[in-house]
């Protein structure tokens, strides 16, 4: 049953993206670790970072992609599902510093020590057990969005509305970061990691690991998000996108459907901030930033929003403008990005993906006529 | 006698009201549809057709009266859409409403009486009884040469029949159809009628709301005149047409 759900999803565009990007897993950290470093085909361990730091927006992007392309549901939220997955993975990896910390307390992180906290509070628990972590990663942006996304599909919020609650949700949890008694660290966040699973996060074979890992993720998350996307499931999501009503008169329920995909695609978001977490080293509040969420939906966007393979495409190509850029011209990114979803918006509609992908249609389409095409009936 | 006529009903409204923001939509509507009927529902626009629809499905919860599916046995008011369309009731829109970026034949597909959960639908495949009945379902409809097409490609016309061939692929108890042949021409609307006639033939209650008098004639079926929230008059066609009340406020306008 599984394999036959994922082998539907297989179509070509899909095959051909899963090898490419199985494919830079592999080649990417060779160059790096075998290629020596004198050879002009060698890969330095920061670009291995950027560029895994990529892939795991790639993961973040197509997340946004399942729920905002397939259902409709444009949620400038999703930043905070992979924030959330992100601390689940920062509290494993402060939890591995134990006595190597400024203040050497075996148990404490630095700043619950600066703060003369006395013992671990509850919710920090577990943490030190990689496994128990890994759960959490995809547990907690799960649970939070079955809840939120529970209530508002139940209560019928959707649209405009719906995209304002969920900019609420993660700025809500932006201020709630920043405390100091929430007990995350506050302000500064989560930070100055030392291993993952016995590895130090620093070493450059366990930046190539994190690097093919993300881009693993990022393949694991298309192969399951176009067997979803091409299951009967699938077409439900994008019939309730078309006609909510009239998919909810054949007896759909779209509130069941509609949490079913947002919570799916809230546990990718929050794998993708797991991974990069580790390769970036640190997690502070600023990554529930609505900004960030908001960037997220214009990669999607500007890749084309419904291919799956463009919210990949367009979290690459926007982030390396964005590093490019801001080598450049800092203080204008956020305008250069802005003109830039405007552009999008006006003149390529349908993204990258999409619009390459129509061209290849009608030039199929073209030039031998259909002799069997109907002359479109007057209205 | 109230619920003497209810249990012999498919469909029974009794009083049912209903007022937006103190407009009252129907002002204690009764209806009573048999097993296996079929019936024409006419009356100006405004008289309230497609909130007494919007009452029998779920979308709208009238503030007053009851209405009743299955011989009294279950009360509609209290049920959601989905419910409602699981327990055999079929709608068809006033104004014509397919999924569009489906083909048609995956219109049909979705509609088809089958398990509504995520889970089922995840991991469903379509057998080949599923693909039969489709292929029947399109050639009913008229639509089998354009099954591959995708459904905002449809003429007006064309979708009209889709949204009864997915109401059908429902395979529902009783089919409401708003004003199937708006927009239709002539050749459109008579087939349409026979498309009608077919369906009540096969044993399905149908409800069809219709301006269109010629149509009317031709499904030849019990006739009621709905106007200003309730029913003005109710018989055959001749017998409503000739009605003095009907031709005052419908006809002999
Ligand atoms: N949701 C609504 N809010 C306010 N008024 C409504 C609503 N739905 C219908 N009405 C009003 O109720 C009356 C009956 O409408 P409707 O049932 O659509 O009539 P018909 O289908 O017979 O043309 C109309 O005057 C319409 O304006
Ligand atoms: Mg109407």
């Amino acid at each position: 049953m599984i394999t036959h759900f994922l082998l539907k999803g297989l179509d070509r565009r899909v095959v051909v993206a899963l090898l490419l990007i199985l494919a830079v897993a592999v080649l990417v950290p060779v160059l790096n670790l075998v290629v020596p470093e004198g050879s002009p085909f060698h890969v330095p361990t920061y670009l291995v970072t950027l560029f895994g730091k990529y892939a795991t927006y790639a993961a973040l992007a197509l997340a946004l992609d399942l729920v905002w392309g397939f259902c409709g549901i444009l949620s400038l939220g999703h930043g905070a599902f992979f924030a959330l997955g992100g601390y689940a993975m920062g509290m494993y990896l402060m939890r591995q510093i134990g006595t190597r910390g400024v203040y050497g307390d075996p148990i404490l992180p630095d700043f619950m020590v600066f703060l003369n906290w006395k013992s671990l509070p509850w919710y920090w628990h577990g943490f030190d057990h990689f496994a128990f972590a890994a759960l959490m990663v995809v547990l907690v942006p799960g649970l939070l969005a079955l809840v939120f996304g529970g209530l508002a599909f139940r209560s019928r919020v959707t649209g405009v509305y719906l995209s304002i609650i969920t900019q609420a949700m993660t700025y809500a949890l932006l201020l709630a970061f920043f405390r100091n008694d929430m007990g995350f660290g506050g302000n500064n966040g989560l930070t100055d990691f030392k291993d993952i699973v016995g590895f130090n996060v620093q070493a450059d074979g366990t930046r190539a690991a994190l690097f093919a890992l993300s881009c693993l993720t990022v393949a694991a998350g298309l192969l399951f998000s176009a067997a979803i996307v091409h299951s009967k499931l699938g077409k439900v999501l994008v019939a309730i996108r078309d006609a909510e009503s009239r998919t909810r008169f054949i007896g759909y329920r779209v509130a069941t459907y509609k949490t079913f995909v947002f919570v799916v695609s809230a546990m990718l978001a929050g794998v993708a901030g797991a991974l990069y977490v580790p390769q970036v080293g640190i997690i502070n509040p600023g990554e529930f930033s609505p900004a960030n969420s908001i960037e997220a939906v214009i990669w999607v966007a500007v890749g084309g929003r419904g291919t799956l393979i463009g919210p990949i495409v367009g979290a690459l190509a926007v982030n390396w403008g964005k590093t490019w850029f801001t080598g450049v011209l800092p203080e204008l990114w956020l305008f250069a990005l802005g003109l830039l979803f405007v552009l999008v918006t006006l003149f390529l509609p349908k993204g990258i993906v999409g619009t390459i992908s129509d061209l290849f249609a009608r030039r199929r389409a073209a030039p031998p006529v259909d002799p069997t095409a109907q002359p479109q009936p007057a209205e | 006698m109230a619920h003497e006529l209810a249990s012999q009903s498919l469909l029974y409204l009794d009083d049912v009201k209903v007022s937006f923001d103190g407009f009252k939509a129907l002002k204690g509507l009764s209806l009573v549809i048999e097993p296996g009927e079929m019936r024409a529902i006419i009356g100006p626009n405004g008289a309230g057709k497609t909130t007494m629809m919007d009452c029998i499905t779920g979308k709208t919860r009238p503030d007053e009266g009851e209405v009743l599916f299955e011989g009294g046995s279950i009360d509609l008011t209290g049920l959601d859409e989905a419910a409602i369309a699981e327990l055999g009731i079929g709608r068809k829109f006033q104004k014509p409403t397919v999924f569009e970026s489906h083909t048609v034949e995956d219109n049909v597909y979705l509609a088809l009486k089958a398990d509504r959960g995520p889970f089922a639908t995840l991991f469903h495949r379509l057998s080949g009884a599923e693909a039969a009945r489709i292929d029947e379902i399109l050639e009913t409809v008229h639509l089998a040469e354009r099954r591959a097409e995708l459904a905002k490609n449809l003429s007006h016309g064309q979708k009209q029949w889709l949204e009864i061939g997915m109401l059908l692929a429902q395979e529902p108890k009783l089919l409401l159809v708003d004003e199937p042949v708006a927009g239709m021409t002539d050749a459109e609307t008579m087939q349409t009628a026979a498309l009608l006639r077919r369906i009540h033939a096969s044993g399905k209650s149908v409800v069809v709301v219709e301006h269109d008098m010629a149509f009317v004639r031709e499904l030849g079926v019990k006739v009621t005149v709905l106007h200003e929230g309730g029913v003005l008059s109710e018989g055959t066609i001749d017998h409503v047409a000739s009605d003095p009340k009907v031709i005052e406020v419908y006809l002999g306008r």
